[in-house]
């Protein structure tokens, strides 16, 4: 049983990481429709910049602020001069898109800041959290900052008048525009709202994972494994799958015999899937209905 | 929710490929005579090495293809084709290694198994589509090379290390190098297949996929049997990209689970892209992207190669986003203007 619980508390601090990154996805997905393939890369960036800044000699939550800023500039920049000119492109193009800009960031991060796998360090400290060994304060910092993260979006698309707005370009466009709303930039800021979330998501996990430009290859498999579980609609939905991910991906390592940590992916992969051949649109996303 | 909702058209909504009509998916004669002379007489011209790769674009091309009857016929995605690009590969060296067969033989057999393989496959992914579809392709793409390193199928697979393939030689006393009679070879099939393809498309089955992807609700009302047909593209998709896994094994000399990670999916779905989604002979001129643009990509910038070859894709993108179709449609009114 101790064995039980200890791999569940181990699940949930490494879910804590999935779920940041299954956040940034899904806000993207709200505000363009489409995974964005290249936003682990974009979130590795942004952690690179941070740490140059602290480098530099920029004190943590001075180089934090920076670099969130820095890539909801960015995030709206690339927006405006990649992927506006493609919006009227077939979809499957626009994935082409995602996997050259995923191409062109990992590559000049390596030019800039070479493979060499890099310290981070946290602001929470790494000590044993209320005495257990299997979470450290860093991890329960981690769970924290995103909680309060959702909450700040869930007040934000709630009870604010731009909160309202992206809503309604995302969900539909032609009315949105009919009273009044600029969808076009609504897509722009999602981009940027999205590249800021995926910077804390990145500065969160660095310390974890350590710092290089292909820290986030496995980090977005899972993040996007989390998003659709959760239901790729709901930002609360992509949190828990985050978490619930995390637990599978534990248990299925333990109790599985002959699984062991190279199969752990596939069989997480291959419950997520029986999970929405149940549910498909995922377990607290809400069935899009269409008119016929 | 509104009153607006009701009255907004939602026809491009989740429609992940647009229509192209049949006749767009060829090419006219003349040119796929002109097209198959340069095929053949090229490699009588050129060194051993050119041959290979030409070899390579074949291979690459016909998976290309199998995926675009699957997204541009059928409308499904998958990124899974490196799954059904490794079980090909390794039934016919594993048929080669281990029980000599000969390598021509290997091809039907891997041909059907992956059929079958996909056709199962596409059961289940029925009931997915769009976004949900492309993550459970992704995990068998992700899951396939670590199934091929189990411990148990190791006496068959050769483990981590894969399995080495003898390069046939050439049959009936012909004087011709093994390279050279590969490409021959690899030449024969490909055509074979493409002419299979666009038969299919053309066929019932065909018009039945097309239906699929243009519009679901209204394919069924006319009677399509849509759960079947899906699972039919599917499985010739997964069949098709089987045989070109086999010949890419013969062709390499070497497989290991290694070779077919997701990677080898994303270069396949590139290679549709900037071919042209729904257009078969794009399938090639994209493998020709995927196999030679790397290597220009390297040879302006080591260290920069990847964000070159991101670039390079940008400019594809932007200059053309329905990929060659889009050029070869361009040039053929050029040339109708010319002729007036």
């Amino acid at each position: 049983m101790e064995l039980f619980t200890n791999q569940i508390l181990a699940g949930i601090s490494t879910g804590a990481i999935y779920a940041c990154m299954a956040l940034a996805v899904v806000m993207i997905y709200q505000a363009i429709d489409h995974l964005n393939f290249a936003q682990g890369e974009m979130a590795m960036f942004s952690t690179f910049i941070s740490w140059q800044l602290m480098q530099w000699g920029v004190p943590y939550w001075g180089a934090f602020v920076l670099a969130v800023a820095f890539s909801f500039v960015g995030g709206i920049a690339i927006e405006r001069i990649l992927f506006k000119p493609l919006a009227k492109a077939p979809i499957l193009t626009n994935v082409a898109g995602f996997i050259a800009l995923f191409s062109i960031i990992n590559s000049c991060a390596g030019l800039i800041w070479d493979f060499t796998i890099k310290q981070y360090p946290t602001p929470f400290g790494s000590a044993p959290f209320l005495g257990s060994q299997l979470i450290s304060t860093h991890q329960a910092g981690m769970i924290g900052v995103t909680v309060l993260l959702l909450i700040a979006l869930y007040f934000f698309f709630q009870y604010t008048r731009i909160g309202l707005a992206m809503r309604a370009a995302a969900s539909l466009p032609e009315s949105a525009r009919l009273v009044g709303i600029n969808t076009s930039w609504m897509i722009a800021l999602g981009w940027g709202m999205a590249a800021a979330i995926g910077a804390i998501a990145g500065i969160l996990i660095a310390p974890v994972v350590f710092l290089e430009p292909n820290m986030m290859g496995g980090v977005l498999i899972y993040g996007f494994a989390a998003a659709v579980l959760g239901g790729l609609t709901s930002p609360l939905g992509a949190v828990i799958g985050g978490f619930l991910v995390g637990i599978f991906e534990n248990l299925a390592g333990t109790y599985i015999p002959g699984v062991g940590n190279e199969l752990k992916l596939p069989i997480a992969l291959a419950l997520i899937i029986s999970v929405l051949v149940v549910k498909p649109a995922g377990l607290f996303g809400r069935p899009i209905v269409k008119r016929v | 929710m509104s009153a607006a909702e009701d009255v907004v058209p939602t026809e491009q909504e989740g429609q992940a490929v647009e229509a192209v009509p049949k006749r767009a998916m060829t090419l006219g004669t003349g040119t796929s005579l002109i097209v198959l002379a340069a095929l053949i007489l090229t490699p009588l011209l050129v060194k051993n090495f050119v041959i290979f790769q030409m070899t390579q674009l074949l291979v690459y091309g016909l998976a290309v293809l199998a995926l675009n009857i699957l997204t541009g016929g059928s409308g499904q995605f998958s990124l899974g084709q490196s799954a059904f690009y490794a079980v090909g590969a390794y039934t016919s060296a594993v048929l080669m290694e281990q029980y000599n067969v000969n390598y021509a033989l290997t091809l039907p057999i891997s041909g059907l198994l992956c059929f079958a393989v996909g056709f199962l496959f596409g059961q289940p992914a029925l009931r997915l589509s769009g976004v949900y579809l492309a993550l459970a392709t992704f995990a068998l793409a992700t899951a396939m090379p670590q199934l091929l390193k189990l411990n148990f199928l190791e006496p068959w697979t050769g483990g981590v290390q894969g399995l080495v393939v003898t390069k046939p030689d050439a049959p009936f006393g012909l004087h011709m190098s093994q390279d050279m009679w590969l490409y021959y070879f690899t030449l024969v099939i490909t055509i074979a297949i493409y002419l299979l393809s666009v038969n299919l498309l053309r066929s019932r089955s065909g018009r039945a996929f097309m239906s699929i992807r243009d519009n679901e609700i209204a394919a069924s009302a006319m009677g399509v049997n849509v759960a079947l047909y899906k699972t039919l593209a599917f499985g010739v998709s997964a069949g098709i990209t089987g045989v070109a896994g086999s010949l890419g094994a013969i062709v390499v000399q070497f497989v290991a689970p290694d070779s077919f990670t997701i990677t080898l999916a994303i270069q396949l779905f590139l290679g549709m892209v900037v071919g042209g989604v729904g257009w078969l002979p794009g399938s090639f001129v994209g493998a020709a992207f995927i196999i030679f643009v790397p290597n220009i990509a390297e040879s302006v910038s080591k260290g920069l190669s990847g964000a070159v070859f991101g670039v390079l894709l940008f400019f594809v993108i932007y200059l053309v986003p329905h990929g060659a179709r889009q050029v070869a449609i361009v040039s053929q009114q050029l040339v109708g203007k010319f002729k007036k």
